[in-house]
């Protein structure tokens, strides 16, 4: 208990707001990353050079996820010190959330969809 | 701040904080803007599900690959990902109290932004005057709103840079203003990392389907 509140003093006291580690090397380390993160994946998309549809989607999604990361840590300054720990918190909270409303809702809606007799079937019976 | 229960001391226990210890000016306004971004990030999450629910239904009207244009969208991408470099540029200015620099950063920001906007609104009515509106089918009203709602964020991130420009024209880089041109910092790059979404897979995905 004493602990905390000790870290919510030492936040309070500086006169940055606890984000105040910015520095130019790592905007422009964190915009090269992205610009390489952005434009592998176009280039995948747009030439088609992976072939197989299902590989380049796995691509994608995953180098769209580092570059989330990529993000976080050098734009928006995501650390587990920041506010006492409090931000990462908060993050990890919405991550949980965002996760199971995503995969909630696209697995259910799957089975409805796969379950849902086809169109043309239903005319053939009547 | 401690409560230091010494045992010696400890007939009379003290069970609250007589004094309320003090807060700094907008101590706490970082945390609570980052917990108002997380909020804004639970709506996206339930727009993209929606997309990738509906993302497929096209009721026998155009699909991705008949609208996109990719060349396009990367144009509109690198607007933002420029508009989020130069928002770091001011912010690296505003640490070093270059009013003028800040300034700078800031109207090249707001006009990146401004173009990312317009491209966005271009695609908008082009799409539209092709017949694919939000009433079309299940795909575009889930496109319109997941696509729209971010574009409407990035037109008030860029009514917000205007104010603030206003304000640190008028003050200067006091405190406050300082703090303000953070949240509006953290608001900018929160919207960037959404775009990636949205490129990745709306975009993207949607030219594979």
């Amino acid at each position: 208990m004493s602990v905390e509140i000790h870290s919510v003093h030492a936040a309070h006291g500086h006169g940055d707001m606890a984000h105040g580690e910015i520095s130019l090397s790592g905007y422009l380390t964190g915009f090269i990353l992205s610009v390489i993160l952005t434009a592998v994946p176009f280039y995948l998309v747009m030439t088609g050079v992976l072939g197989d549809k299902k590989s380049t989607a796995l691509v994608i999604t995953a180098f769209a996820a580092v570059q989330i990361v990529v993000h976080m840590i050098f734009f928006l300054h995501m650390n587990t010190s920041s506010e006492g720990g409090w931000t990462m918190m908060a993050l990890i909270f919405t991550i949980i959330m965002v996760m199971i409303a995503m995969t909630g809702s696209l697995w259910v809606m799957h089975h409805l969809n796969v379950n849902m007799m086809p169109t043309h079937e239903m005319g053939r019976m009547q | 701040m401690t409560i230091n229960v010494n045992p010696a001391q400890a007939s009379e226990p003290v069970f609250y904080l007589v004094d309320e210890h003090d807060h700094a000016e907008g101590g706490s306004t970082m945390l609570g803007f980052w917990i108002y971004l997380m909020s804004d990030c639970l709506i996206f999450a339930m727009l993209f599900a929606t997309y990738g629910v509906l993302g497929g239904n096209y009721a026998a009207g155009p699909a991705p690959k008949d609208l996109f244009d990719l060349p396009l969208v990367a144009v509109n991408t690198s607007m933002l990902l420029l508009s989020s470099i130069t928002y770091g540029f001011a912010m690296l200015s505003m640490e070093r109290s270059r009013i003028a620099a800040t300034q700078f950063w800031l109207a090249i920001t707001g006009l990146f932004g401004l173009a990312f906007v317009g491209i966005e609104l271009s695609e908008f009515h082009h799409m539209i005057h092709e017949g694919a509106t939000p009433q079309r089918s299940a795909f575009l009203s889930s496109f319109f709103t997941l696509v729209g709602t971010h574009g409407l964020h990035v037109s008030f991130g860029l009514v917000w840079l205007t104010t603030l420009m206003v304000q640190v024209w008028r003050h200067g880089l006091i405190e406050a203003n300082k703090r303000r041109l953070m949240c509006l910092s953290m608001f900018w790059h929160f919207l960037d990392v959404v775009w990636i979404g949205v490129f990745t897979f709306v975009y993207l995905l949607g030219m594979l389907r």
